[in-house]
């Protein structure tokens, strides 16, 4: 349980990293270290070259930029949990914080490495994924913009190559009002849930929902928008009834196997923990009493 | 030939400098080169919140940085808790006083998990509580008087305050 032998780099710019990254052929960057300490410490991984881009000061903003916040890669799951712009703006970011690891892993974990790390599980993608969120990735001598549609290519494997990095997120704003919610499943408060739904709701008055996301994380091998149950909300007006039937759509999404859960169940959860959380964001959107749902 | 770096660190107000490799952990920097062996380490893999320790005045685990991330930061450990070496903090204290602590083993990370969490919530629920320690495991299952020592604490604290 000790890690392995390495060389370990702390550049003090991006430019810096990404000319390291691009020269060593085995490296792993490590940010906050919440996921590759551990995978060190049991040998999971074994890279040459360690780039610690703890000490690059300048990727550690919360920027408001109208219709979006932005974040720099480095920005601490801590700092998003305290982050008064982050309640305001984007309350289901803040709803879904308290729920990645505990405070003691908040203080070192950052949005960055959380993206880059990619747990299906993983609330940072997931939320980036319901907001439809834009990370930039940069590497030597470049840079650009992937959708988070575009952004996981597979299990726990972000789309950008070996030698870029995440330096921002880019993550929009929904219309004031918004309904949210983010709930979730886990054995012990902290852990990496079972199963999450990430639900945003924009509402008009007179109750017409006019626009819908939902994300379901920990059922396939990266948080998936549930389309067929977003399309069938616009232009509804919200009710018990009405989310039951939407939620029952996550019962068809292709899910994952493992010795914590059978795919059944992951389907079964999706279906209830997505109708729990549509009766909370209707409920948030409309300023109503909570939707009285199991 | 092993990567290796001198670094300088502050635990409980004492600099310790010391020529380390690049690969050990700050748990193990603290215990077998400090000498500080309060810190406990249990999973090492951030699971079992023994090794908690506070990095400039917040708590983190000691298990998942490097020795060389802390280079120039402020620690604090279970050591550093105690006002001088005769007197224990009211939240020692509650620990002994409400049976707090049976093996010992998760004590370090116990306290100053708590430590931190009463200064920002002086006044805590039970559920507040048990929700700030649900990253630290205690293998002897004395969580009830983990809880109420938690509980005691903060009304020492705040009448002492």
């Amino acid at each position: 349980m000790k890690p392995p032998p390495f060389t370990y780099h702390d550049p003090r710019s991006v430019d810096d990293a990404v000319a390291l990254l691009s020269e060593k052929d085995n490296a792993k960057l490590l940010a906050g270290g919440q996921s590759l300490m551990p995978m060190l410490n049991m040998r999971f991984v074994l890279p040459d070259d360690v780039i610690d881009i703890n000490r690059i000061e300048d990727l550690s903003y919360i920027r408001d930029d109208g219709d979006a916040l932005v974040f720099g890669g480095m920005v601490r799951q801590r700092d998003i949990e305290f982050s008064g712009l982050v309640s305001q703006k984007i309350p289901l970011m803040k709803e879904a914080i308290l729920n990645v690891g505990h405070r003691q892993t908040r203080t070192r974990g950052t949005y960055g490495g959380s993206m880059s790390h990619l747990d299906p599980s993983a609330e940072l993608p997931t939320v980036s994924m319901a907001q439809d969120a834009i990370v930039s990735v940069r590497k030597k001598g470049g840079e650009r913009d992937i959708a988070m549609a575009d952004f996981p290519m597979g299990y726990m494997t972000p789309s950008f190559d070996l030698d870029e990095m995440v330096t921002e997120i880019r993550v929009p704003i929904w219309p004031e009002g918004h309904g949210y919610a983010f709930v979730e499943f886990a054995r012990r408060h902290g852990d990496y849930a079972i199963t999450s739904s990430a639900v945003l709701l924009d509402v008009a008055d007179g109750g017409k929902i006019t626009k819908a996301s939902i994300t379901v994380g920990g059922v396939g091998p990266s948080p998936l928008r549930v389309t067929a149950a977003e399309e069938g909300l616009a232009g509804e007006t919200g009710s018990a009834d009405l989310f039951t039937e939407i939620a029952e759509k996550c019962r068809e999404i292709d899910a994952m196997e493992d010795v914590y859960a059978p795919a059944w169940y992951r389907q079964h959860l999706a279906a209830v923990l997505t109708r729990r959380a549509l009766a909370k964001a209707y409920s948030r959107a409309v300023n109503g009493t909570e939707m009285n749902l199991r | 030939m092993s990567d290796r770096r001198t670094i300088s660190v502050t635990i409980n107000g004492e600099t310790f400098e010391r020529e380390v490799e690049t690969r050990l952990t700050l748990s193990d920097f603290i215990r077998h080169e400090c000498l500080l062996t309060g810190t406990h380490v249990g999973c090492e893999h951030g699971v079992c919140g023994a090794c908690t320790i506070l990095l400039n005045g917040q708590t983190a685990r000691s298990c998942l940085m490097l020795a060389v991330q802390a280079d120039g930061q402020e620690i604090r450990t279970v050591e550093g808790i105690a006002p001088n070496d005769q007197e224990l903090h009211p939240l020692q204290q509650a620990f002994q006083d409400n049976h707090g602590l049976q093996c010992g083993y998760c004590t370090p990370g116990m306290l100053t998990t708590l430590l931190e969490f009463l200064e920002e919530n002086p006044d805590p629920t039970e559920r507040e509580v048990r929700e700030a320690i649900s990253g630290n495991l205690c293998r002897c299952t004395g969580y009830q008087g983990i809880v109420a020592a938690a509980l005691d604490a903060a009304k020492r604290l705040q009448a002492g305050a």
